[in-house]
């Protein structure tokens, strides 16, 4: 009987949070101002979803978010296998992608900004610049860590260069290639928003929750919170069904 | 029998115990003058040794002496330093091998099918599909085995997997078989399981095999010749015939002529061990 409760468990921390928040709001211990009630943002997250701006900025930063993912994966991804398969180049890479890496993306805004201007290019190109480091060190680490028996066991059987290539390395990396996307499109996420935020925009979810704050709407600036969170979590739980179709065995 | 005394009768010509030599007598394998040296270790040094064609050799030897880098220098997998391995005259680019990893589950495709494992060097010969299939349950039936192939090796036990692996080397239709260790990974019951169908395979198909073992009673036991190898820079400590005929089974172990084979074979390891 326990154990048939189990898959409930998750909605357990859900209800707790949303009744931790409905006695805050009842018994006034957070200003109401800086609080709403959980139906009134619901409420506002409703509207906003159906028809209102909440749904077209959600579909903005969606766009944004996937191209700038895009974007990044066709360019890291080849180059990921190109510099995995010659270990000595990507060590005399790895320093300068390890620093671009760290550096954090929102410090090259005004870079962007100088080469692409104020508009759209801007933000998914910073997106897909972060994202584009992450997707190439998880995939070069992902062909640099093949399986050398696996490798050996593919040249044993007489199989070129080429063929080891593309038939081993590229499927041995996809496990670890499928880590590097899942990281690169919450990057991207977190960049777009806060591009949004402070880029001269006029729409995505980052306006949202900034002009919401701005207006003081409490409602809707935690709808719209919510809304980017659900996408985060949205985009991450779909890479997961990705890899979970196509790179059954991953993890065995 | 000495070093000498052996070379000089496989030189001779002089099949090693072989009721079907005869039509065969030339060596199937000739290795000549074989260096190899990591670093400043010296592992050969001009190294000579002959495989008789059809036979099942087992190679044994203390630790670290270099049994499994004999047959991955013979199998191309590292490069000598010097020498010459000949298959009846031919390199071994001229012939076609298989070769068994000790690590089943890192030398299999676990993106593949296990069908499709066994395919894979088919479809390096580029042989169309319906041939590879063809050739996949020819060797199956030939084989008798009863496994799902339809499954991916990690939903495999251990011993499966391994047997994945060796029709995998097989299919191919090798005319040498390389088993590196192949069962040390496997528990006691499974790896007892798995010398019958080795054994099995062998007289099905008469495969000359070479086996690196680290059990002694596996190596004495599956052999037609035990290749015993001394200490680094290796040389041939002996090579035992034993010649019970197959198959043979549990009553085999306990039979005059294997317990005899194998107290020989362990007093020549000790004898290198203490050299070393």
């Amino acid at each position: 009987m326990k154990r048939a409760l189990d898959p409930f468990l998750p909605v357990l921390g859900v209800l707790g949070l949303i009744a931790l928040w409905y006695i805050a709001v009842w018994k006034q211990i957070v200003d109401p101002v800086l609080l709403p009630s959980p139906t009134d943002t619901f409420h506002a997250m409703y509207k906003g979803m159906a028809g209102g701006r909440l749904g077209f900025d959600f579909l903005m930063t969606v766009e944004r978010t996937i191209l700038s993912t895009v974007i990044a994966a066709a360019i890291a991804i080849p180059l990921g296998i190109f510099l995995g398969a010659s270990e000595r180049l990507y060590r005399s890479l790895e320093f300068v992608i390890d620093f671009f890496r760290s550096t954090p993306a929102s410090a090259m805004f005004p870079l962007f900004l100088v080469l692409f201007g104020v508009g759209n290019t801007t933000k998914i190109s910073v997106a897909a610049f972060g994202a584009a480091l992450v997707i190439l060190f998880n995939v070069s680490y992902g062909v640099m860590n093949a399986r050398k028996t696996r490798l050996l066991a593919a040249k044993v059987m007489g199989a070129s260069r080429l063929r080891v290539l593309t038939d081993v390395m590229l499927l041995e990396s996809l496990p670890q290639t499928f880590v590097g996307l899942r990281n690169g499109v919450s990057l991207a996420l977190v960049i777009v928003v806060v591009a949004e935020m402070f880029i001269g925009s006029t729409d995505g979810l980052g306006q949202r929750v900034f002009e919401a704050q701005q207006l003081f709407n409490m409602p809707d600036m935690y709808a719209a919170i919510f809304a980017a969170g659900a996408l985060g979590y949205g985009l991450n739980l779909m890479f997961q069904l990705i890899e979970r179709t196509f790179v059954h065995w991953s993890g065995k | 029998m000495t070093d000498g005394a052996l070379l000089s009768q496989v030189a001779g010509g002089v099949p090693i115990g072989a009721p079907l030599a005869a039509a065969t007598a030339a060596p199937h394998v000739t290795v000549r003058g074989l260096t190899k040296r990591f670093g400043k270790a010296s592992i050969y040094e001009r190294f000579d040794l002959d495989i008789p064609r059809g036979k099942l050799v087992s190679v044994f030897g203390p630790n670290g002496c270099g049994k499994s880098t004999l047959i991955n220098i013979i199998a191309g997998l590292i490069p000598p330093d010097a020498g010459e391995i000949l298959f009846d005259g031919k390199p071994l680019r001229a012939i076609k091998f298989g070769y068994v990893f000790q690590n089943y589950r890192e030398a299999l495709f676990p993106w593949l099918r296990s069908v499709d494992n066994i395919e894979y060097p088919l479809k390096l010969l580029k042989l169309p599909k319906a041939e590879r299939r063809a050739r996949v349950e020819r060797l199956v039936a030939h084989l008798g085995v009863k496994i799902d192939l339809n499954r991916y090796p990690y939903e495999m036990s251990g011993g499966q997997q391994q047997l994945i692996s060796i029709m995998r080397a097989l299919v191919v239709e090798p005319e040498i078989l390389f088993l590196d260790e192949p069962f040390s990974a496997l528990d006691y019951e499974m790896t007892l399981f798995m010398r019958e169908q080795l054994q099995r395979i062998f007289i099905e198909t008469g495969t000359t095999t070479v086996l690196v073992s680290h059990d002694l009673e596996e190596a004495v036991y599956l052999a037609d010749l035990v290749l015993l190898l001394s200490r680094g820079p290796a040389q041939i400590a002996d090579y035992v015939d034993f010649d019970t005929p197959r198959p043979r089974n549990d009553a085999t172990l306990s039979e005059k002529g294997f317990v005899a084979t194998k107290a020989h074979c362990l007093a020549v390891f000790q004898r290198e061990v203490r050299k070393g």
